[in-house]
C-alpha cells in the first residue's frame, strides 16, 4: 500500500514532467506546423544551465530562475537566427534540420561541459521528507515538482483558454490562415509561442535534474516518450497532451515497479527476471500501438476547424 | 537501359567502377584501412537504398530504420551465440525477422500519415531499442560479441576481408537492381501512383494501404539483410546500433544524395560517412560542424547532391 | 421510356451526411437509369460534391443507402467501388502530378487488370496497359500529348486526361463533376462534343454549372437545394418549375426588381 502510493505519486511527477515538454512540442506544432526535434536539447540545455547557475550563484532558486532565463532566450535565439526558416517547409525537412541541432547541442555541451554527467544538488530543506498521510511520507522535493508543474499546466490553460495571445493560438491550431487575416504580427506570436514552448521544455529539465544525472542525451528518449505522448493524446491538442502525459508516467512507473512482481506470479522466476524489464518497457509502446488501432487520430484531437 | 553521357550517369559510372575496383587499390598501395571503411559504407549504403525505397518512391518518412539493422544482427549475434553458425540459416532468419517487424510496425504506422507517421516509428524503433537493452541473456545493453562470423560452406569466407567486401558490394549491386525492378514494375508504378496522389488512386480503384504495407516491407527486409552484413563486419551487436540517432542518419544519407534517385542513397552514404571521418580527423567534435552543415543543406541544397547534378546535366 | 425505372443502375436512398451542424446532403433519394445522362445541377453550396464524393466512397454518409447495380454499396471503400464499374472525374483536378499523361491513363487501366502485386516486369512495357492508354487518351483527343508530363499540360488539356482516366477503368457509371469548370469557350465545345459521343456508350451523372451544356446534354435533371432534391425531370419540365426558378435564379430576380 505504502509503495503504492509512493510509486504513483512518481508516477504522477513524471507525467507532469512529460507534459510540459509535451505541451510545448504540441503548441509549436499546432500553431506552427513545425516538428522540432530538437525540443529534447532544451530540455538538456535547461538542466546543465540549472547546474551550472545553481554552482555559481550558490542559490538553488536564483540558479534555476537564471537556468529558465537562459532556455527562453536560447529558445528564442534558436527560433530567430535557424528554425523560422524552416517554417512553410516539408516536415521531412524540418525533422532533418533539427537532427542537426541535436548533433550539435550533443557535442556543444561535451565541448563545454565535457563528456561525463553533472549533478545538481538540492538545498537541505528540499530534500525532508514531507508526512502527507499517516505513516506515509514522500520527499518534498518530489512534492513540488508536482506543484509546480501543477500550476503551470493550470497557468497555460488559463493563458490558452481565457487570453487574447491564447485565443490566437488555439486560432492558429485550428485555422492558420486566419490569424494572418486577423492582422496579426504572425513572427512575433510564432516567436513568443516558440520561446514559451523552450521555457516549458527547459523548466522539465532542470526540474528534473536533481533526480537524475545531468547528462548529455538526456533530452532524446524523453523526447520520444512525448512523441507518444502527443501521438496518444492527438496532434495540437494541450487538454490532449495532460490527460495522456499523466497516463503515461504512471503506465511507465507503476510498469517498472510491479511488473517485476506481476510477473513472477506467473512465470517462473529466471524467466520473470529476463522479460520483466523488456515487457515494462514496451508498455507505453504497446499502449500507443492500441491507440493506434482503435483511434488513430488520439483520444483528444484537438477540434478540427 | 539507353545511357548518355551527363552528369548524372558519368559520376554513377565512376562510382560503381571505383567500389568495384577498391579491394585492387587497396592491395596495390597496401591501404588496409580504405577497405575497412568501405566494406562500412557499402554496407550503410544498402540500408540507405532500402530506405530510399520507402521515402524516395514511396513517401513513407519512416523514421525507424536502424530498428532493422538491429534486428538482422541480432538474429545473427544470437543464432551464432545459441551455436548456429550456418549463414543459410542466419541470413534468412534475418530478412524474416525484419519482414515480420515491418509487418506488424507497418500495419500500424500506416493507419497515420506525414508527421504522426515520422513519430510513430521512431518509438517504435525506440521500443525495439528497449527490448535489445532488456535481452540480459545476450548481454543487454552491452551488446553480444559474435565469435565467428556466418559460415557459408567452402562458398565464401567471411573472414577474408576482400572475399567480405564484394559478397558486401554483391548485396548492395544486387539490392540496387532489386529496387530498380520494384520501381519500374506493376507494383512500383503503384507506389508512387500513392505517392503522388493517393486519393486519385484510391478513386481508380487500388487499396492504397496494401500496396504501402507491402513496400514499407520490403524496404525492412532490405535493410534487415543490410544488419546481417554489418553485424559479420563489426563482430559485435548491440543495442547502441539501432539507437535513433542512427535512424536519423540514414535520413540523412538518403537526403545528402538526393530522394528518389536510384544510385542517391549510395553517393549519399560515401558522402556523408567521408565526411564524418575526415571530420573526425580535425576535431573530436565533429558533430559541431556536422549538425550545422546539416541545417545549410537542408536550407539552400533541395534534392540532394544527384538533383544538383541532374541539374548541371540539364543545364 | 424515362419512366421505366424498375432497375436502376444507381440508387439513393435517404441520404443523410452532416459536416458539424450543417446538412450537407438532407434526406436526398435518386434514382439513375441505365444509359441516361443524369445531370445534377444548383446554385453554389447545394451540396453537388459531396454527393459525388458519397457515391464514389471519399465521404461516408451519416445515413441512408446506396445501391449501385444491383449491390448495396453504402459502405464499401472508394477502390472496391471503382472495381464494381464506378467512375469519378474531380471538380479540382486530381492527377498525378508528376506522371505522364499516358502513365496516368495506364495505371488506371492497370488497376482494373488484376493485382498489381507484380514486382518485375517493367510496367511501361506491356502492350496490354500502353494500348489501353493509348486508346483512352484517344477517346479525348490527347494520343499526341501522350509522354508529356501532367505538370506539362494546359487546364483544357488535364480536364480531358481526367476523363481519359475514368474511361480507363471502363466503368459502367461515369459521375463527373463539373468537367467544364475552367474551360474556354472553344474548349467546353469540345468537351460536350465529347460528352455527346460517351453518353452512347456509358451512363453519366453530370455536374454541372454551364446551363446550356446541361440542357444540350441531359436527358433528365435533379436540382439540389441546400442538400435536398427540389425538382427532378425532363429538362423542359425543369425548365418552366417555378420552385426551380425561385431557388435557382431567386438572388437574380431580387436584384433586378429592387433595382
Amino acid at each position: 500500500m505504502l509503495v503504492l502510493v509512493e510509486q504513483s505519486l512518481n508516477g504522477l511527477q513524471f507525467g507532469l514532467l512529460l507534459f510540459l515538454l509535451a505541451a510545448g512540442l504540441t503548441l509549436v506544432f499546432g500553431i506552427m506546423d513545425f516538428v522540432n526535434l530538437a525540443h529534447g536539447s532544451l530540455y538538456m540545455m535547461g538542466a546543465y544551465f540549472a547546474a551550472t547557475f545553481v554552482a555559481w550563484t550558490g542559490s538553488f532558486v536564483f540558479g534555476i530562475v537564471l537556468a529558465l532565463g537562459a532556455t527562453l532566450l536560447l529558445g528564442i535565439v534558436l527560433e530567430y537566427v535557424a528554425l523560422r526558416h524552416l517554417y512553410g517547409r516539408d516536415h521531412l525537412d524540418q525533422v532533418l534540420a533539427t537532427f542537426g541541432l541535436i548533433l550539435f547541442f550533443n557535442d556543444a555541451v561535451r565541448l563545454i561541459w565535457g563528456p561525463a554527467g553533472l549533478a545538481l544538488p538540492l538545498p537541505a530543506w528540499l530534500t525532508v521528507p514531507v508526512q502527507i498521510m499517516p505513516g506515509v511520507s514522500y520527499p518534498a522535493y518530489r512534492l513540488s515538482i508536482i506543484a509546480v508543474a501543477l500550476a503551470v499546466a493550470a497557468m497555460l490553460y488559463v493563458v490558452v483558454m481565457r487570453t487574447r495571445i491564447g485565443m490566437l493560438i488555439r486560432a492558429g491550431a485550428s485555422n492558420r490562415e486566419m490569424i494572418g487575416a486577423l492582422g496579426i504580427n504572425i513572427k512575433l506570436l510564432f516567436t513568443l509561442v516558440f520561446g514559451l514552448g523552450a521555457a516549458l521544455a527547459g523548466l522539465a529539465g532542470l526540474m528534473q535534474a536533481p533526480i537524475l544525472t545531468v547528462q548529455i542525451g538526456m533530452g532524446e528518449n524523453i523526447l520520444i516518450l512525448a512523441f507518444v505522448i502527443i501521438v496518444i493524446g492527438g496532434i495540437g491538442s494541450i487538454r490532449g497532451a495532460f490527460l495522456a502525459a499523466i497516463f503515461v508516467g504512471m503506465i511507465d512507473t507503476l510498469g517498472r515497479a510491479f511488473l517485476p512482481d506481476l510477473l513472477r506470479k506467473v512465470l517462473s522466476s529466471a524467466a520473470a527476471s529476463t522479460a520483466a524489464p523488456a515487457l515494462s518497457s514496451m508498455l507505453i509502446y504497446l499502449l500507443m500501438a492500441i491507440v493506434l488501432v482503435v483511434r488513430p487520430e488520439g483520444l483528444f484531437p484537438a477540434a478540427k476547424r | 537501359m539507353n545511357f548518355s553521357f551527363n552528369a548524372r550517369n558519368v559520376v554513377v559510372a565512376l562510382v560503381v567502377l571505383g567500389l568495384s575496383l577498391l579491394p585492387v587499390y587497396s592491395a596495390l598501395s597496401g591501404n588496409i584501412f580504405i577497405l575497412t571503411l568501405f566494406t562500412r559504407i557499402v554496407i550503410f549504403a544498402l540500408a540507405a537504398a532500402s530506405l530510399n525505397l520507402i521515402m524516395g518512391y514511396g513517401g513513407m518518412m519512416s523514421f525507424g530504420h536502424a530498428a532493422y539493422l538491429g534486428i538482422g544482427g541480432y538474429a545473427v549475434g544470437i543464432l551464432a551465440f545459441e551455436g548456429i553458425g550456418s549463414g543459410f540459416i542466419q541470413w534468412p532468419v534475418a530478412v524474416a525477422a525484419s519482414a515480420l517487424y515491418g509487418l506488424v510496425i507497418g500495419a500500424l504506422s500506416l493507419r497515420t500519415r506525414g508527421v504522426y507517421f515520422i513519430m510513430i516509428t521512431l518509438a517504435f524503433a525506440q521500443m525495439a531499442f528497449y527490448i535489445a537493452s532488456g535481452l540480459s541473456r545476450y548481454g543487454g545493453d552491452d551488446g553480444l560479441t559474435i565469435y565467428k562470423r556466418s559460415d557459408f560452406g567452402g562458398l565464401i569466407n567471411l573472414s577474408n576481408r576482400v572475399q567480405f567486401y564484394y559478397l558486401c558490394l554483391g548485396c548492395l549491386f544486387g539490392g540496387i537492381y532489386l529496387i530498380w525492378r520494384i520501381v519500374n514494375s506493376r507494383f512500383g508504378m503503384v507506389v508512387q501512383g500513392i505517392r503522388s496522389n493517393e486519393q486519385r488512386m484510391q478513386a481508380i480503384g487500388y487499396h492504397a494501404n496494401r500496396y504501402r504495407l507491402v513496400c514499407f516491407v520490403i524496404s525492412g527486409m532490405i535493410c534487415g539483410l543490410a544488419g546481417a552484413l554489418l553485424a559479420n563486419n563489426t563482430d559485435f551487436i548491440s543495442p547502441a546500433g539501432m539507437y535513433w540517432t542512427r535512424s536519423g542518419e540514414l535520413m540523412v544519407m538518403v537526403v545528402f544524395g538526393g530522394m528518389g534517385s536510384l544510385f542517391g542513397p549510395v553517393i549519399g552514404t560515401i558522402v556523408f560517412l567521408l565526411l564524418e571521418e575526415v571530420l573526425s580527423q580535425f576535431t573530436e567534435y565533429w558533430a559541431l560542424i556536422m549538425g550545422p552543415l546539416l541545417l545549410l543543406i537542408v536550407l539552400f541544397a533541395r534534392g540532394g547532391i544527384m538533383g544538383l547534378l541532374g541539374r548541371m546535366s540539364r543545364d | 421510356m424515362i419512366d421505366s425505372l424498375a432497375d436502376p443502375l444507381l440508387r439513393v436512398e435517404n441520404l443523410v451526411r452532416r459536416f458539424g451542424g450543417i446538412l450537407a446532403t438532407d434526406n436526398l433519394s435518386l434514382d439513375v437509369a441505365p444509359g441516361e445522362l443524369h445531370a445534377i445541377i444548383g446554385p453554389n453550396g447545394a451540396g453537388k460534391t459531396t454527393l459525388i464524393s458519397q457515391l464514389t466512397g471519399q465521404v461516408m454518409p451519416n445515413s441512408g443507402a446506396i445501391h449501385f447495380a444491383g449491390r448495396n454499396v453504402t459502405h464499401l471503400p472508394s477502390y472496391k467501388r471503382s472495381r464494381l464499374g464506378l467512375a469519378r472525374s474531380f471538380q479540382i483536378t486530381s492527377l498525378l502530378p508528376d506522371f505522364s499523361a499516358c502513365d496516368n491513363v495506364a495505371l488506371a487501366a492497370q488497376a482494373h487488370d488484376g493485382h498489381s502485386f507484380r514486382f518485375w516486369g517493367a510496367a511501361r512495357k506491356e502492350p496490354g496497359l500502353r494500348n489501353a492508354a493509348q486508346a483512352a487518351l484517344k477517346r479525348v483527343g490527347l494520343e499526341k500529348r501522350a509522354d508529356v508530363p501532367v505538370s506539362e499540360l494546359s487546364h483544357g488539356e488535364q480536364r480531358e486526361l481526367e476523363l481519359a482516366v475514368a474511361l480507363a477503368t471502363k466503368p459502367q457509371l461515369l459521375l463527373l463533376d463539373e468537367p467544364m469548370a475552367g474551360l474556354g469557350v472553344t474548349e467546353s465545345a469540345r468537351m460536350v462534343a465529347l460528352l455527346k459521343e460517351l453518353r452512347r456508350e456509358v451512363t453519366i451523372v453530370l455536374v454541372e454549372h454551364d446551363m446550356e451544356a446541361v440542357f444540350a446534354l441531359a436527358d433528365r435533371i435533379t436540382v439540389l437545394v441546400y442538400g435536398r432534391v427540389i425538382a427532378s425531370g425532363l429538362p423542359d419540365a425543369i425548365r418552366n418549375n417555378d420552385e426551380v426558378k425561385r431557388a435557382y435564379l431567386g438572388d437574380q430576380h431580387a436584384v433586378t426588381s429592387h433595382a
